[in-house]
C-alpha cells in the first residue's frame, strides 16, 4: 500500500533523547545485566570523583552493591563532595544531556551529561523503581529526592521531595539505584573497575561493600592533582565544519579578531600570517567567509607555526601518583612511569601517562586503560591504547610475548585530554588517531626500556646466584669422594668446601665470564680427543 | 700417607695404585684445608702437548697442564666427577676385583642430593674422566683394576701364568690365547719362552692362516694379532715380551697408510696415551711388510693392488712430515706408494699361492733381515 508524503508526515515527529536511549541503551553501556551493573557504579563513581576534585576535596567515596532479589541490585554511591543545590538536583539526575561539562574545554571524567541520568533511566526501565538522591551542601539540611524520568519529554518526574535536618553536618551526594544486574568477579567486573579506579585515583579513599564482602582501597597520596583549567580550542587539527560553525557564533568582528579571540595560542602575527597564506582579507567579517575561504584557512593553518596549546587545561596524575597507585594496589617488585609532554590531536591538547609494574604479587599480564582517570574495561580491540601496546617490540626489552607481554606485567596507560575521542557514547575505547598511538607508544617504550634494564639486572643477579648454587651443589659428592680417598670425615670436608665457596664465590664469579668460555672449549677439545 | 708427587714411573702393583689414589685425594684435601680454591692439574692430551723423544724413539707427553678448579662453573661438575672416579677406583682395588668401565659408570651414577641431576648422565661422561685420571696419576686403567676391551691373540712357544693358571700358548688350538686387558706382571707372568722373535700381524685372517700353517713352530716364534689397531693390553704385552724376554718384534700390516700408522703406534706410542709410551711403545720394533716396493720385488701382479683414494694421499703426505717417519727408508717407501698410486692388502700375497706368505715371503724377509726401521 502506498503512502503519501502527507500521510507520512503525520507519522514523523520529534523523539526525545530519553526515548532514543530507551531503545538504544547499549549505546550507554547497558547492553547486558553484567555490564549494566558496572556502568551504574562507574557513572556514580565518576561523578563523585569529578565533584570532589573540582571542589578541591580529597575524595572519600563509599560504594555498595547489594543483591536484594535474584538479579536485582541496590547500588549506593556516596561522596564527600560539595553537594548539589536543590533546584539543580532534578535536572542533573532526571534529564538526559543536562550538564555543565559539555560546553567547556577542560579535562573531566564526564563529558556529555548523559551518564548518571542514564542510570536513573535504566533503573526505572528494568525495575520500575525511582532513584533516591540525598544531597547536602553542608548547611545542616538534607535534600531528599525520589526521581524518575518522563521519557517522552526528557524531563524529571519528582516522586517525592523533602528537606530534613541532617544528623551530622556533612556535604556531598548519596545516590541509591535499584536496577537489574548480575554481579560477576571476572575481568571486566565491578571489582576490577574499583581496583583500577583506586590505582588511577590514588588520592581517593574508597570503601566498597561488594556482595562478597567489604574491600577498602586506602588513600596512597595526600595531594590532589593540579586542577585543570578551561581553555579555548587550538587551531591545529581544527576541521572545516567546526570552523564554519564557530565563525557564525563568534563575537569577533573581523577574521583577525575571530582567530585571536576564539582560539588559544593565536596572536596578531599568527592570525595575519594565516590570512596572508589563505589569501583572505583579514579585516572582513568572519560571517562573510565562504566555504572555500574556510577551506583555505584550514589549509593555511598547516603552514603556520603555532605554539602548543597551554597545558594547564590538563591534569595529569604525575609520576609519583602513577607509581604510588600501582604500588599500593598491585604490590609489584618493580614499577616505572612516564608522563609524556602534552600534545595535540584535532586541536585538542592531550597528555599520555604510562606506568609499568612487574612481578611481586602480579601473576599475569594485564593492560589497564584509563581516559581522564576513568578505567576502560570494554572494547579493548578498538582502542588506540591496545594498538600502541601491540606495536611495542616487547622482546627487545627482555619481556617475553608478542604484542602483549607474556609475563607478570601490568601496563597502565592514562590518556588525559579536554576532549577524549571515544569511539562510542558508552566511552569504552579511544579512537585510533596516529598521533595518540605514537605518544602512547613512545611512553611505553621508555618504560619498557627501564623494565628491561631492571630485568637484565635481575637476571644477572640470578645467573650469579646460580653459579654459587653450582659450587654448593657438588660439595656433598666431592666431600664424599675425598673422604673415601683420604679417610677424613666427609662432613668436615663438606663444611670446609662450603666455607671456601662462601668466602670466594663473588670474586671468582666476577673474574669468570668470557675467560671461562675459552677454558670450557679447551676442556671440551681435550675431551674430544680422548 | 704419601704426598702426591709427579712420578715418571708407573705403579707396580695394587698397593702403589692405592697409594697414588690416596696421594691424589690428599693433594686436593690439603688445598681445601688451607682454604684454597682446590685445583687438579691435568696433563693436556693433545697434539699441542706431545713431542718425539729422539733418544728413546717414543712419543712423549709435554709438560703443559690444564687446571681443573672447583670454583669455576665450567669445571665444578667435572672436578667432582674426577674425584668420584678416583674414589671408586680405590674401592675396587681394595676389594681386589676388576670391573669394566661400564660397571664404573653404573657404580657412580646417582642423583645429586637436592637436585634432579645425576653425577654422570651417561657413560660418555665417565670415560673421558677416567682418561683424565689415568693421565693425572700417570697410570693405566688396568692398574686401577678396570678392564679395557680385549681383542688380541697369541700362539707360539711361550708358557704364561695368568693368576696361577698355566697356559701353554703352543697348545691353544686354532684360536690362540686371548690377551686379557690387564697384562701387568702381577697378573701375567712369563714362565718359559723358547721363541726367537714375535711377529705382530695386523689382520686376524692372516694370523689364522699362519696359525693353521703352524708358522710359529717352523720359525720358532710367537704370532700375535691385535685385530686392527691393538688394544692397550696387546701393546703392553708386546712391550713386555721385548723388554723382559729380549724378543725382537716384527710387524706385518697392509701396505697402506692405516697399516703404517698401526706400526707407528706399536713402535712409538699414540698421542692420546703419550703419557704411557714407556709402557706401551716398543721402539725397537721392525717393519717386516707389506711394502709397495714388494710388488716388484716378489713379482706380484699389479691387478691385485688397490688405487689410492684421496684420503690415502692426504694421509701419506702428512706422514711424510712426521718425525717418526723421517728415516730415509720410510721416506722412500711412502714416496714410492704415492708414485705408484696404489696400496695393497696382506691377502694380495695369496695371488702367489695360499702358502706363499708362510713358506716364502716371511721366511725370506726374516732370513735376509729385510726390514724397514
Amino acid at each position: 500500500m502506498e503512502k503519501s508524503a502527507e500521510e507520512m508526515a503525520k507519522e514523523q515527529k520529534e523523539i526525545s533523547i530519553s526515548q532514543f536511549f530507551e531503545k538504544n541503551r547499549h549505546l550507554l553501556g547497558y547492553d547486558n545485566k553484567i555490564k549494566a551493573l558496572l556502568t551504574i557504579v562507574k557513572e556514580g563513581v565518576d561523578n563523585a570523583l569529578d565533584a570532589t576534585e573540582e571542589a578541591g576535596i580529597l575524595p572519600d567515596i563509599y560504594v555498595k552493591v547489594e543483591e536484594i532479589e535474584k538479579e536485582k541490585y541496590k547500588i549506593v554511591i556516596k561522596d564527600n563532595g560539595p553537594g548539589i543545590v536543590k533546584k539543580q538536583i532534578p535536572n542533573i539526575f532526571g534529564k538526559l544531556l543536562y550538564g555543565s561539562k559539555f560546553h567547556r574545554l577542560k579535562q573531566n571524567r564526564g563529558q556529555q551529561g548523559i551518564g548518571i541520568s542514564g542510570g536513573v533511566l535504566y533503573s526505572q526501565l528494568t525495575t520500575g523503581k525511582p532513584t533516591k538522591i540525598i544531597s547536602s551542601t553542608g548547611d545542616g539540611k538534607d535534600h531528599r529526592f525520589t526521581l524518575k524520568i518522563d521519557v517522552k519529554h526528557n524531563e524529571p518526574k519528582i516522586v517525592e521531595n523533602e528537606v530534613v535536618e541532617s544528623k551530622e553536618k556533612w556535604h556531598g551526594v548519596q545516590i541509591t539505584f535499584v536496577a537489574e544486574g548480575i554481579y560477576r568477579g571476572h575481568k571486566q567486573s565491578v571489582m576490577e573497575y574499583m581496583k583500577e579506579v583506586a590505582i588511577s585515583n590514588p588520592y581517593a579513599n574508597i570503601i566498597f561493600d561488594s556482595p562478597t564482602g567489604r574491600i577498602e582501597f586506602a588513600r596512597g597520596v595526600d595531594k590532589l592533582p593540579p586542577k585543570a583549567k578551561e581553555i579555548k580550542p587550538h587551531l591545529y587539527g581544527i576541521e572545516v565544519g567546526i570552523l564554519e560553525r564557530m565563525r557564525n557564533e563568534t563575537k569577533g568582528r573581523t577574521v583577525l579578531t575571530f582567530l585571536m579571540s576564539e582560539f588559544t595560542r593565536v596572536g596578531k602575527l599568527s592570525a595575519e600570517e594565516i590570512c596572508k597564506k589563505a589569501e583572505i582579507d583579514s579585516k572582513i567579517s568572519p560571517r562573510k567567509l565562504t566555504h572555500d575561504d574556510v577551506v583555505k584557512i584550514v589549509n593555511a593553518i598547516k603552514e603556520v607555526k603555532l605554539s602548543r596549546p597551554p597545558t594547564d587545561c590538563l591534569s595529569p596524575l604525575g609520576n609519583t601518583a602513577v607509581e604510588e597507585g600501582m604500588k599500593k594496589e598491585l604490590s609489584p617488585e618493580f614499577v616505572s612511569s612516564l608522563s609524556r609532554p602534552p600534545s595535540v590531536y584535532r586541536g585538542w591538547p592531550f597528555q599520555v601517562e604510562v606506568g609499568i609494574a612487574y612481578g611481586g604479587l602480579i601473576t599475569e599480564p594485564n593492560l589497564m586503560r584509563f581516559a581522564n582517570r576513568v578505567p576502560l574495561l570494554y572494547q579493548l580491540g578498538d582502542c588506540a591504547i591496545a594498538k600502541a601496546v601491540s606495536q611495542v617490540d616487547w622482546k627487545r626489552y627482555g619481556v617475553p610475548g608478542d604484542k602483549m607481554p607474556d609475563a607478570p606485567v601490568v601496563i597502565f596507560v592514562h590518556f588525559a585530554s579536554v576532549w577524549v575521542p571515544f569511539t562510542s557514547e558508552s566511552k569504552e575505547a579511544i579512537a585510533n588517531y596516529p598521533v595518540i598511538i605514537k605518544e602512547i607508544k613512545l611512553a611505553l617504550q621508555d618504560c619498557a626500556r627501564r623494565l628491561g634494564l631492571y630485568l637484565s639486572g635481575v637476571r644477572r643477579a640470578e645467573r650469579i646466584a646460580q653459579k654459587k648454587q653450582i659450587f654448593e651443589r657438588y660439595a656433598i659428592d666431592t666431600a664424599k669422594a675425598l673422604g673415601e680417598l683420604t679417610g677424613e670425615a666427609e662432613e668436615k670436608i663438606k663444611e670446609t668446601i662450603l666455607k671456601i665457596v662462601e668466602e670466594k664465590w663473588r670474586e671468582i664469579v666476577a673474574e669468570e665470564g668470557e675467560e671461562n668460555e675459552k677454558e670450557n672449549q679447551k676442556e671440551n677439545n681435550s675431551k674430544g680427543k680422548g | 700417607m704419601k704426598k702426591k708427587t709427579k712420578k715418571k714411573t708407573t705403579p707396580k702393583g695394587k698397593d702403589e695404585s692405592n697409594d697414588r689414589l690416596v696421594g691424589f685425594g690428599t693433594g686436593v684435601l690439603t688445598q681445601i684445608n688451607k682454604m684454597k680454591n682446590p685445583d687438579i692439574k691435568l696433563p693436556i692430551r693433545a697434539l699441542s702437548n706431545i713431542y718425539f723423544d729422539e733418544k728413546h724413539k717414543l712419543i712423549r707427553l709435554g709438560d703443559k697442564v690444564s687446571h681443573r678448579t672447583y670454583l669455576n662453573v665450567a669445571h665444578t661438575r667435572k672436578f667432582m666427577q674426577t674425584l668420584l672416579v678416583a674414589s671408586e677406583c680405590k674401592k675396587i682395588i681394595n676389594q681386589n676385583v676388576t670391573t669394566s668401565i661400564r660397571d664404573l659408570y653404573y657404580a657412580l651414577k646417582h642423583t645429586i642430593p637436592g637436585t634432579n641431576e645425576n653425577t654422570f648422565e651417561d657413560q660418555s661422561e665417565s670415560d673421558p674422566i677416567l682418561e683424565d685420571l689415568e693421565a693425572a696419576l700417570n697410570t693405566l686403567r688396568e692398574a686401577l683394576h678396570l678392564q679395557a676391551d680385549r681383542k688380541g691373540y697369541v700362539a707360539g712357544h711361550i708358557m704364561i701364568n695368568d693368576r696361577g693358571d698355566r697356559i701353554d700358548c703352543a697348545k691353544m688350538g686354532s684360536s690362540g690365547w686371548a690377551i686379557p686387558s690387564n697384562v701387568e706382571p702381577e697378573v701375567i707372568k712369563f714362565e718359559k719362552c723358547t721363541a726367537d722373535f714375535v711377529l705382530v700381524i695386523e689382520k686376524d685372517a692372516v694370523w689364522q692362516r699362519l696359525n693353521e700353517d703352524k708358522f710359529w713352530r717352523k720359525q720358532n716364534c710367537l704370532i700375535l694379532t691385535g685385530k686392527g689397531q691393538p688394544a692397550r693390553g696387546t701393546r703392553r704385552l708386546i712391550n713386555r715380551l721385548h723388554k723382559e724376554l729380549k724378543l725382537p718384534v716384527y710387524v706385518l700390516t697392509d701396505a697402506d697408510p692405516w697399516g703404517y700408522y698401526i706400526y707407528s703406534v706399536i713402535k712409538q706410542g699414540s698421542i692420546n696415551l703419550s703419557f704411557l709410551s714407556d709402557r706401551l711403545g716398543t721402539p725397537n720394533a721392525k717393519f717386516i711388510g707389506l711394502t709397495v716396493q714388494d710388488v716388484e720385488k716378489y713379482g706380484i701382479t699389479e691387478n691385485v693392488t688397490i688405487k689410492l683414494n684421496q684420503g690415502d694421499v692426504k694421509r701419506t703426505n702428512e706422514m711424510l712430515k712426521y718425525v717418526w717417519f723421517k728415516p730415509k727408508e720410510w721416506q722412500k717407501e711412502l714416496r714410492h706408494m704415492l708414485e705408484k698410486g696404489y696400496k695393497l692388502e696382506l691377502e694380495a700375497l695369496s695371488s702367489k699361492g695360499i702358502k706363499f706368505i708362510s713358506e716364502k715371503y716371511l721366511p725370506e724377509k726374516i732370513a735376509k733381515k729385510e726390514f724397514l726401521p
